[in-house]
């Protein structure tokens, strides 16, 4: 990674020179100094590899200039180091809510007669994550909805520090239990490169082939959710089944339905053999079949399209602006993979085909989403088929250092900026996992639709709550 | 062939449970147990759990189940000398009484309402609550419900280790539902904080927040796990 130090006078113009040149801001970190410092984390093609601005402002000043006017997807980074630190933003436009600890009241979009607020959450319904919506309608259509959300705020980066460096590793894993993989290998891939070891390569191909299968499982599982929010309560049952099916394989062949307690930094702490890997995996590939089946099949039913066709659309336009991630994101042509874009693990030595869609609306992110699927069983079948004998571990560390690991998480870029101590101790940790990314957008898609479709659209984002609030 | 037909011509996989055991592989990730006379290497599985959850003490040593976050340390296949585990995910237990103590009477035996509500959860034992209501566990067969209303609400299930935030929304539910009720802890961090712990944010649990009934171990529980304490609730602990 390269680093480069600036005055924060010049920052908005080098920001805005960088991403004229492709790079994309994946994270912003305050430095552990005295002096108030910030550290800007870009990521470019995979021959531009990743940068970092070391920013500080003149005469030590706590006020740094605001990214958000010129790149939005700043937006929400910079309200968070706002409320963590003592830094201040200045001319921060302050859009739309990050969350729910002292907050100032959005201001009403609505000012007709008879507008009024409908407060939703953050205890609804009989299955969601804590979270509050404000729905602003004047009776029949919903015009905005503002999500207000660090409910769920469990202090994982704070948490993080002064644990060891494996322990620290187990908050990453259970920010998002349902994407504990991605994410802890994310971790991993900072301690790695920190102590400047390659894991075996057998462990390379069963960290993405399994990479591979929690993603098939997340997504047949966001389908599931989509599928039941339309009422469709037969073929999400089966859905649901399958799902099922899929956990319990994962659960035979690794001893943990969600893959907890495999990655550890230097590799996996369980070997897998060949004989379970190409039991599990054939049993895999046929649920995964039969989901998509499923879904192919209800694309002939009139009354599911109706209810995800042009409904919750997200412009092309706003999601590039906006820095949104994932499958997400590629449904509305935002096309960003860090697969392709910065390969890591066995992606070098395979081809990942790519999904995306036009339309934006939830009927193209449930086709993204099944795309996906498919994209990912080649790429399990590949890796099942051809695993290299051998360690699947080697020893790392203690080392002192700071490095960036990421990974394309099911719902999109998991980017880790990790910093440990000599004794091996994590001595900072910044997680920007792809929920916190899109939930800023989520606004953009619910905007101006029935209240009846409120529960479709959020369904079909596949977003966490959970991991945007750590 | 539309999906309609395609389910109805399915064949019924529905776990026999109670009734049988369940026993397919995959259905729960079991939990480490004690052992009455360890060996030095397992003596040094308990430095490595990152919960404390492993005691020892003298010849033996035992596990705290509520503390485990099933990070696999101590595991067979993971621990050059593991601990024994157990397969079975029957271990709610109650607090400070048995667990047939529980049992919310004849009227709930087959009709209990259950509300859920998110405390900070990770998604994993949400994921797995719901799961309940899968072909596979299809818990409204035993008479188990899930209701978004917590006046209807017999049984309250409290998943995430409490966030700050979260503690007002959660006292307003429970003292919405009307008597009788229970309350179950359901996973690691809402029984002990899991790996989060006490700390700023969050009451490191739930048994310094609300009166708990049940709780419920694992990280996260299976779904097993989370049925054995329901029917715990409504009167049909272990029966066969």
């Amino acid at each position: 990674m390269i680093d480069r130090s600036l005055w924060s006078d010049t920052l908005v113009e080098i920001e805005s020179n960088l991403r004229r040149e492709g790079w994309r801001l994946a994270t912003i970190a305050v430095s552990d100094s005295e002096i108030p410092e910030l550290r800007y984390v870009f990521y470019g093609s995979k021959d531009q590899g990743w940068q970092q601005l070391i920013v500080r402002s003149r005469e030590m000043a706590r006020s740094f200039p605001s990214l958000t006017a010129t790149d939005l997807s700043a937006d929400w980074l910079e309200r968070e180091i706002e409320e963590s630190s003592a830094i201040e933003f200045a001319q921060h436009p302050h859009r739309g809510d990050a969350g729910a600890r002292n907050r100032p009241q959005p201001g009403r979009a609505l000012r007709e007669e008879g507008a009024f607020v409908m407060p939703v959450g953050p205890v609804y319904s009989a299955e969601s994550e804590s979270a509050l919506f404000l729905l602003e309608t004047t009776g029949e259509d919903v015009q905005r909805a503002a999500p207000r959300l660090l409910y769920k705020y469990r202090g994982i980066e704070k948490l993080a520090q002064g644990r060891s460096v494996e322990d620290a590793m187990l908050l990453v894993e259970r920010t998002n239990g349902t994407s504990a993989f991605g994410h802890s290998w994310a971790y991993c891939m900072a301690a790695e490169h920190i102590c400047g070891i390659e894991v075996p390569v057998r462990a390379r191909r069963l960290r993405t082939m399994l990479a591979e299968l929690e993603r098939i499982r997340r997504h047949v599982a966001v389908l599931r959710e989509t599928v039941e929010s339309t009422g469709m309560r037969v073929a999400a049952a089966q859905l649901f089944e399958l799902e099922e099916w899929f956990l319990r394989a994962c659960g035979e062949m690794t001893g943990h339905r969600y893959l907890f307690g495999l990655n550890c930094v230097g590799g996996l702490q369980r070997n897998i053999s060949d004989a379970a890997v190409y039991a599990a995996t054939g049993e895999m590939l046929a649920i995964a079949n039969n989901a998509l089946e499923t879904m192919k099949l209800l694309e002939e039913t009139s009354s599911f399209i109706d209810r995800i066709e042009r409904v919750g659309i997200l412009q092309e336009k706003r999601a590039l602006e906006s820095g949104a991630v994932g499958p997400f994101a590629r449904a509305s042509n935002a096309v960003h993979d860090l697969r392709i874009e910065q390969p890591y693990g066995a992606y070098p030595d395979l081809g990942v085909r790519i999904a995306s869609q036009h339309a934006g609306d939830c009927y193209a992110r449930l086709r993204v989403l099944c795309a996906e699927i498919t994209s990912s069983l080649e790429i399990v079948a590949e890796l099942a088929s051809e695993l290299p004998p051998g360690a699947v571990r080697v020893a790392c560390g203690p080392r002192a250092g700071e490095a960036i690991g990421w990974v394309e998480a099911p719902a999109g870029a998991s980017v880790v900026l990790l910093r440990l101590d000599e004794e091996g101790r994590c001595a900072s940790l910044r997680f920007t996992p792809p929920s916190f990314r899109n939930w800023p957008c989520f606004r953009l898609v619910a905007e101006n639709f029935a209240l009846a479709d409120f529960a479709i659209i959020l369904a079909s984002c596949g977003l966490s709550v959970a991991e945007n609030d750590r | 062939m539309s999906w309609f037909l395609r389910g109805i011509l399915g064949r019924i996989h529905t776990s026999r449970y109670p009734k049988e055991p369940e026993r397919d592989p995959g259905t729960t990730p079991g939990l480490p147990r004690g052992v009455e006379h360890a060996d030095p290497q397992q003596r040094a599985l308990a430095a490595v759990c990152p919960t404390q959850a492993i005691v020892v003490l003298d010849e033996a040593m035992d596990v705290r189940e509520e503390r485990c976050v099933h990070c696999m340390r101590c595991a067979p296949g993971v621990a050059s000398h593991p601990l024994p585990w157990r397969r079975d995910a029957e271990w709610a237990s109650a607090v400070e009484r048995l667990i047939e103590d529980v049992a919310l009477g004849r009227n709930f035996r087959e009709s209990l309402h259950v509300r859920v509500v998110d405390a900070g959860d990770c998604g994993a034992c949400s994921s797995e609550i719901a799961h309940l209501s899968d072909p596979l566990y299809n818990m409204d067969r035993l008479g188990l419900f899930v209701t978004p209303s917590p006046r209807k609400a017999d049984v309250l299930l409290v998943i995430g280790p409490v966030t700050e935030q979260t503690r007002g929304p959660l006292f307003e539910t429970y003292e919405a539902m009307p008597q009788p009720k229970r309350v179950i802890a359901v996973g690691a961090c809402a029984t002990s904080g899991g790996v989060f712990g006490p700390g700023s944010a969050t009451a490191g649990g739930l048994l310094d927040v609300l009166p708990v009934d049940v709780v419920v171990p694992g990280c996260p529980p299976p779904p097993l796990a989370i049925l054995d304490a329901l029917l715990a609730v409504a009167g049909r602990t272990r029966e066969r």
